[in-house]
Order: structure tokens, then C-alpha cells, then sequence
């Protein structure tokens, strides 16, 4: 048991998870014909049947049964704060698979020039009473029972009168915050806490206005829309559920990152010292002091974020996303690429700081502007 | 067929009036046109006048009369009580003050974490202040260098009282990033 649990400690370290997950990703949500290829001969199209979804489940299952017989393990996974996100995770696998299933039957009617399965009406229809209602009436049984089990079973975990001068460690957000929380290790407050919020939020609301493909209304199909569900589960798996996870049990005292099955040393040493993009030019290239004005002092960051944020926008569209381009129009385009970019600030932000140790592209803290 | 055309119109007309003079006579008995006017300024009179005394109760909530919060400046004893070379986290839960005497003097942190308001704790055996919410870690004389805090701990005004204690004061504080910890007040000279 102990080499498994150290191979876990080491695959699950989230430098190595997250890099894996990424690469990964596309040969599970494949974007093109390439990685279509190789998602047939990898055989991962089999996650969405019937027999991915059971091996999936018990694989998962069987993971957290050895893990709740590890002592370190256990008192992460049976915090009654973290016993949900167990659940999450299943739930979050399930109702992708329920999704995903019917998107795969799909493909294959149409690719066989046959209408989808939502095409015909089906023949047996029911009526509201009593099937659906006695439906939902057994599925509201279902839930207070669960509620009542849970509510007697895990205590609320509420702990000792709020004192400013005493937080928690680990202080951890609620878990649907672990997200944001992971961000705000990698961005200044205003932009994880503030400005990232707003535009996740705005860019949601954005997403009918750009994607107008009108493949798949009424029902899944994934081969016409590969690259807006591509898009949006990397947002949404890797940039959110991977970080609640990331958070929940690989985060410790002192939020340093902890295997699951390693024990929450308070005196982890993890020696790091953060240096800002312009410590790094000045006063290890160019091996002067950083300059006293400010915007000499700072003007390879902005080089930096507004290259980035102008010099992609046109590239892609000339090349990966020329489609869209055509398809969106320039304002469209505009919108779809500036969120796409944001979107991808976080991943590269995150490898920024676990390679260069870099805190900040642009640092000016006498205006509180980090970037 | 204009005679034709013209009945029916005549007609419509006929019970236009007859409906509006009916209209009339009802509105007439309740309210005029001047007075709807004045009684809409009384309406909205009254109406900016309970919103101005509620919003005027919400404000009143920013000042309360008594204050449970520890005074901002204090005296936390001579500085004999303080070792060389120690950080004291006596005074962190009343004051949200650690107090560092080096070799040189004394002088005052701040316990709020410069990245979003955490409670750090010292590690002395790392010799550092490490923050639970998102591991910023700062060194003993408050400077950030782990984790994502952009600027280093505030110091706060620290003097001599006259009867022989350190002073601290908390309304007063000193930004590294601006220069300020060289103030003859940011530091005590022991």
C-alpha cells in the first residue's frame, strides 16, 4: 500500500496534476481531427458508455475506500466540510456522462445521415399526473432522506467565536470559493477578488451572443461543436472543479500543498522567494537597482500584458481561430477573444510562478496596481 | 354610400362623447388637475422624507456611541521587557501588534496581511510570518517575500512615553514601499 500512496502523493502534486490534466484534456474532449484520431485509438471515447460510466464509478470508489484507511486521509476526507466535494466529484463525472452519452449516440445518427434521438417524438408519451409527479414526489422523498441522514450524521462543522487576530490554518474558503481562493494565490486581490469574478460572470451571460452555432439546440451532440464544449469544460473542469479539489485536499497549513496522504506538517519548508518581473530584469540581467520612476521601472510588465492582449487577438484569428473570426466579426471576436485570453491568464500565470518564481508582471504597490 | 358610410361614423362619435362626458363628471368629483399636482409634491415630499430618515438611521450605525474595540494607541511596558532578537506575539489577539526588538531598537508590525487582511502566525523556527489564507510569508522585519502579499507589513508610530513604557500608536502607520519605515517614529532606538 505504501508505494501506492507515495505514487499519489507524487502524481497528485499540483504542479504535476494540473500539467497533466491540461495535456490530457484534449484527447478526452477532442478540439480537432488530430486528437479526434487519437481519441479513438487511446479508446477514451469509451468513458461515455454504459461500461466507462461503471468503471469510472468503482474506480473512484475503490480510491476513496483505500484512502479512508489512511489515517492522514481520513481526517481530510471525513471533514465534514469535505465529505460533499467526495460527492462532487462523482456527481460531477456522472452528470458529464449523461451529457456526454447522448452527444456520442448522437454523433453517430448524424454521421450516418440519421436525425438525432430528440428527433421523433417519442411514442410512449406521459402524462403530468401522476407520472411526473409521482416522479419528482419519490425524488423529493429521496432528498429529505438524505438531508436528514446527513444533517444527523456530519456535525455542522462551526468552530470557535470569530477573533481577528487568530485565523484558522489552513483558512479555507466554502468550497465553492476554493476556486477564487487558489486564484487569489497566483493574482493581486483586486483582480482574483474583483475583476476575475465580474468577467467570469459577464462572460457566461456572454456565451449565447458568441456561440450562435445552431448545431445542438434541443439536444447533445459534440462532433459540429467540438471546440465551444472544449472551450467551456476547460473553464469549467480543469480552471474550477480541478482547483475546488486542488483546495480542498491538497491544500495545509500554511496553505502549502500537501499529498492526501501526507501528514499536515506545520513546518513544511517550502523555500520560495517571489521576485517581481522587474527584480528579475533589472537587478538580475541587467544588474542595476530598479529605477526610481515608476513607469521605467515597470514598463517590460506592461510590454508584457499589453502584448499580450494585443498582439494574440490578431494572430489567432489568422490562424487557429479564423473560423470564428469569419463567423463572429470583429466586435464578436473581440469579446470571444478577450475572454478567451483571461481565461487562460490563470494556467499561465500559475506556471510563471512555480517556474520563475515571478510574483509579479506589473508591481505597484504605492497604487495598489499588480498585475 | 357615402349616406351609409357616414351613419355608422355619426354614431361612433355620438358615444365617444356620451362615455367621455361620463368620464368627466367622475374625475371632477375626486380630484382636479392643480390639486393631483399638489398632493403628488406632498406624496413625494413624504416619501423622500422617510427614505432620508431611514437612510440617516442606517448612517447613524456607522457611529455608535460606545465603542468595544481596544484604544489605537497604548503602552505596552519598558523596553527591558523585550528581548533582543525575539518577536513577541504578546499583544497580537488586543492590539494586532507584534513588537521585534534587534539589535538596533524596537519597532511595531502590523498583523494584517498586506494581501487581503489574513491573521499570519510566526514560525520561529523558519524565523518568518506565514499567512493560513493564501501563504504569504513575510520576513521578521515585515518584509513580503513568498506568496502573493505585493507589499511588505505597515509598521506603526512607536515612541517613548514619559513615565519610561513604549508607546504605540496605531492611528499613525509607515508603508515601507513609501519610504516611511525611515521615520524617526517608525523605529525606537533603544
Amino acid at each position: 500500500m505504501e508505494p501506492f500512496k507515495n505514487f499519489i502523493d507524487v502524481l497528485t502534486q499540483p504542479t504535476l496534476m494540473l500539467t497533466l490534466a491540461m495535456f490530457t484534456f484534449p484527447f478526452f474532449f477532442p478540439m480537432n481531427d488530430w486528437f479526434d484520431k487519437w481519441n479513438r485509438r487511446l479508446r477514451l471515447n469509451l468513458l461515455w458508455t454504459k461500461a466507462g460510466l461503471i468503471a469510472v464509478i468503482i474506480g473512484l470508489t475503490l480510491f476513496f475506500v483505500v484512502g479512508v484507511q489512511d489515517a492522514e486521509f481520513r481526517l481530510i476526507m471525513l471533514k465534514p466540510d469535505n465529505v460533499p466535494i467526495v460527492g462532487l466529484i462523482f456527481l460531477v463525472y456522472f452528470f458529464m456522462w449523461v451529457s456526454m452519452k447522448q452527444a456520442s449516440d448522437n454523433d453517430k445518427l448524424l454521421s450516418t445521415g440519421e436525425k438525432p434521438n430528440e428527433y421523433h417524438d417519442p411514442d410512449e408519451k406521459v402524462l403530468v399526473w401522476p407520472d411526473l409527479v409521482y416522479v419528482e414526489f419519490i425524488s423529493l422523498i429521496l432528498c429529505m432522506c438524505l438531508l436528514l441522514v446527513w444533517s444527523i450524521g456530519l456535525d455542522a462543522p462551526l468552530e470557535e467565536p470569530a477573533n481577528p487576530a487568530a485565523t484558522p490554518n489552513p483558512s479555507k474558503a466554502p468550497w465553492y470559493f476554493l476556486g477564487l481562493q487558489e486564484m487569489l494565490v497566483y493574482f493581486d486581490p483586486w483582480l482574483a477578488g474583483v475583476v476575475f469574478p465580474t468577467i467570469i460572470i459577464f462572460g457566461l451571460m456572454a456565451i449565447p451572443y458568441l456561440d450562435k452555432n445552431p448545431e445542438g439546440s434541443g439536444y447533445y451532440q459534440f462532433k459540429n461543436r467540438r471546440l465551444a464544449i472544449s472551450i467551456y469544460m476547460f473553464g469549467w473542469i480543469i480552471l474550477w472543479v480541478l482547483l475546488i479539489i486542488i483546495g480542498t485536499f491538497l491544500r495545509g497549513p500554511n496553505w502549502n500543498f500537501f499529498g492526501p496522504f501526507e501528514y499536515w506538517d506545520i513546518h513544511k519548508l517550502e523555500p520560495l522567494t517571489n521576485i517581481n518581473l522587474s527584480e528579475i530584469i533589472y537587478i538580475k540581467l541587467f544588474n542595476t537597482g530598479l529605477p526610481s520612476n515608476i513607469l521605467v521601472r515597470e514598463i517590460f510588465g506592461f510590454i508584457v500584458v499589453f502584448g499580450y492582449f494585443l498582439v494574440f487577438p490578431p494572430l489567432l484569428a489568422k490562424t487557429v481561430l479564423k473560423r470564428i473570426y469569419l463567423q463572429l466579426g470583429n466586435f464578436g471576436y473581440g469579446v470571444f477573444v478577450f475572454l478567451l485570453l483571461c481565461m487562460l491568464s490563470l494556467p499561465i500565470k500559475m506556471y510563471l510562478r512555480w517556474i520563475f518564481n515571478l510574483k509579479y508582471l506589473i508591481a505597484i504597490p504605492e497604487y495598489f496596481f499588480n498585475i | 354610400m357615402p349616406a351609409e358610410a357616414e351613419q355608422p361614423l355619426q354614431e361612433k362619435k355620438s358615444s365617444q362623447q356620451a362615455t367621455a362626458s361620463v368620464g368627466e363628471g367622475t374625475i371632477k368629483e375626486k380630484v382636479q388637475r392643480r390639486s393631483f399636482i399638489s398632493w403628488l409634491a406632498v406624496a413625494w415630499v413624504a416619501f423622500a422624507a422617510a427614505t432620508g430618515g431611514f437612510f440617516t438611521m442606517i448612517l447613524r450605525i456607522f457611529f455608535p456611541n460606545v465603542l468595544f474595540e481596544p484604544p489605537q494607541s497604548f503602552k505596552i511596558g519598558p523596553p527591558d521587557e523585550y528581548e533582543i532578537g525575539l518577536v513577541d506575539i504578546r499583544w497580537q489577539a488586543k492590539f494586532g501588534t507584534w513588537i521585534i526588538r534587534d539589535s538596533e531598537g524596537i519597532y511595531a508590525l502590523s498583523t494584517v496581511c498586506t494581501h487581503l487582511g489574513c491573521t499570519p502566525n510566526w514560525l520561529e523556527n523558519e524565523s518568518k510570518f506565514k499567512c493560513p489564507c493564501h501563504g504569504s510569508g513575510f520576513r521578521r522585519s515585515g518584509i513580503n517575500f513568498e506568496g502573493p502579499a505585493p507589499r511588505p507589513l505597515e509598521r506603526y508610530r512607536i515612541v517613548m512615553a514619559d513615565d519610561g513604557q513604549i508607546l504605540i500608536d496605531k492611528s499613525k502607520k509607515f508603508q515601507y514601499e513609501k519610504g516611511q519605515w525611515s521615520d524617526p517614529e517608525a523605529f525606537l532606538v533603544v
